[in-house]
């Protein structure tokens, strides 16, 4: 597989992201409907609102009871139709709040994973341009085992960007670090947002992290979304719990 | 150890070989066995568990007397063998290779299946949104985190292999060169007056094999383990 090259252009190429899906969790349930296009689609809401399921069904993790995700014209999900794409052959990559790096792969063999799972030609201008924007070229020779939170982060986020998707979905990817940590991603979140090539979906509960980062805005109440709009419509004093 | 005659040799390596054969073999099936019972939901999946373990709670003698009824030269899939494939395990070393890989088989499929459970399902999930199929999830992140488990079934299965006497006597007999194991040869050293000082040889080798098995599981677990889990 030959990649065109990266222009102005295809840097700023934007997708249109639509979900309308309805899960049954138990007591509780997911019934969201919204069509996006940012280039970051932030879905902010307190924890379970229901946004780490809908990311599991955009990503193909989990399937939804009925309704339909598409990516562009590309249905990946279709109740009516029976059309569920495996998560595989989505090329949707997904940052974890939890980082996930495979234990027995060092630092340089997490980062290939994706393109030798794709079979993908070797780019080492991409390869170079991406652990550079991240700061995790020192990194390479490591396991994950020795890495700190925000760098197993990084590491996971470069392990996304080089499978090549053409939507990247961060699941709370700084949920799960202290506030110095935090500092340590949200600058490099940016830089990949500045830096365009792919679109994405931003997962948090934190309202001035969402304003810093995301586009759109779609805002999630128990499994409902109860707003949609620019960053505006995130609120200005953070609830209390 | 220069007076093992050359009978006792012959037992000694029938038995290795028995053992390695069977381990060998019995391996991969028995990882997806594991794979199978660890991660599929399928009708009838409690049966399939009950008859792999089957081997463990019968009396071995048992085993071996439905193995001769399935796969002696009139069984049921025996004589079907023989005629078409010209493949016989009755009364040769690969009928006890195969009666030593039935009855070590739960040994060998349990730690691999406890080891598959403990793979983080988070990580497959990870690596099947990086494009994985999910033959190549199991390929690249399953089975090498599940080794540790994969060698221990491997160790156990390969002792039980070589120590194995009941099945395989009442399946494929106990002819010397052909299948006479270690335990059947020690078996018939009892039986003879004045055989003891030659059984008791025997008796220290098989313990000495046993001991270098299980020294060699716990080194290479060891390194496995390290390898997973190194920094």
């Amino acid at each position: 597989m030959v990649r065109a090259p990266r222009d102005a252009t295809a840097a700023r190429k934007l997708i249109v992201l639509r979900v309308d899906v309805f899960k049954q969790l138990g007591e509780f349930s997911i019934d969201v409907a919204f069509t996006s296009e940012g280039r970051v689609t932030g879905l902010f809401g307190s924890s379970g609102a229901g946004k780490t399921s809908l990311v599991s069904m955009i990503a193909g993790l989990v399937q939804p009871d009925r309704g339909v995700i598409a990516v562009d014209s590309d249905v990946l999900y279709d109740g009516s139709a029976h059309i569920h794409v495996p998560p595989h052959r989505r090329r949707i990559g997904y940052v974890f709040q939890d980082a996930r790096l495979f234990p027995h792969l060092s630092v340089a063999q997490n980062l290939d994973y994706g393109r030798r799972m794709n079979r993908l030609t070797r780019d080492p201008t991409e390869e170079t341009r991406i652990t550079e924007m991240l700061d995790i070229g020192h990194l390479l020779d490591r396991r994950p085992g020795g890495l700190s939170g925000g760098e197993r982060q990084r590491v996971a986020l470069g392990r996304a960007l080089l499978s090549q998707p053409r939507l990247l979905l961060l699941d709370e990817p700084m949920g799960a670090l202290d506030e110095e940590r935090k500092a340590e991603i949200l600058p490099y979140l940016k830089r990949l947002r500045d830096a365009g090539d792919v679109p994405m979906v931003f997962v948090s509960h934190d309202a001035d992290e969402m304003r810093q980062l995301a586009t759109q805005v779609v805002m999630l109440k128990r499994g409902r979304v109860t707003a949609f709009g620019g960053t505006e419509i995130l609120p200005r004093i953070i609830p209390a719990a | 150890m220069s007076d093992i005659s050359p009978q006792e040799w012959t037992a000694i390596l029938l038995s290795i070989r028995v053992a390695v054969i069977a381990t060998l073999v019995s391996t991969p099936i028995g990882i997806g066995v594991a794979w199978l019972l660890a991660r599929r939901d399928f009708w009838g999946k409690p049966i399939i568990d009950a008859i792999i373990y089957l081997p463990l709670v019968l009396p071995p003698v048992v085993t071996g007397y439905l193995l001769l009824l399935l796969l002696g030269k009139r069984g049921l899939l025996g004589a079907w063998l023989a005629e078409h494939l010209g493949i016989v395990f009755a009364f040769r070393w690969t009928g006890a290779a195969l009666a030593c890989g039935v009855m070590s088989f739960p040994l060998l499929v349990r730690p691999i299946r406890l080891s598959i459970e403990a793979v983080d399902r988070r990580l497959e999930q990870a690596s099947s949104t990086l494009g994985a199929s999910p033959w190549k999830v199991f390929a690249t992140v399953t089975l090498p985190l599940a080794l540790p488990g994969v060698l221990a079934g491997m160790v156990l299965g390969f002792a039980k292999a070589i120590g194995e006497f009941g099945a395989t006597i009442t399946f494929v007999s106990n002819i010397p060169g052909e299948t006479q194991t270690i335990s059947s040869a020690i078996y018939s050293l009892i039986q003879t007056p004045d055989g003891d000082a030659t059984a008791s040889r025997l008796v220290m080798i098989s313990i000495g094999i046993a001991v270098l098995a299980l020294i060699a599981s716990e080194w290479f677990a060891r390194r496995a383990t390290q390898r997973l889990h190194g920094n």
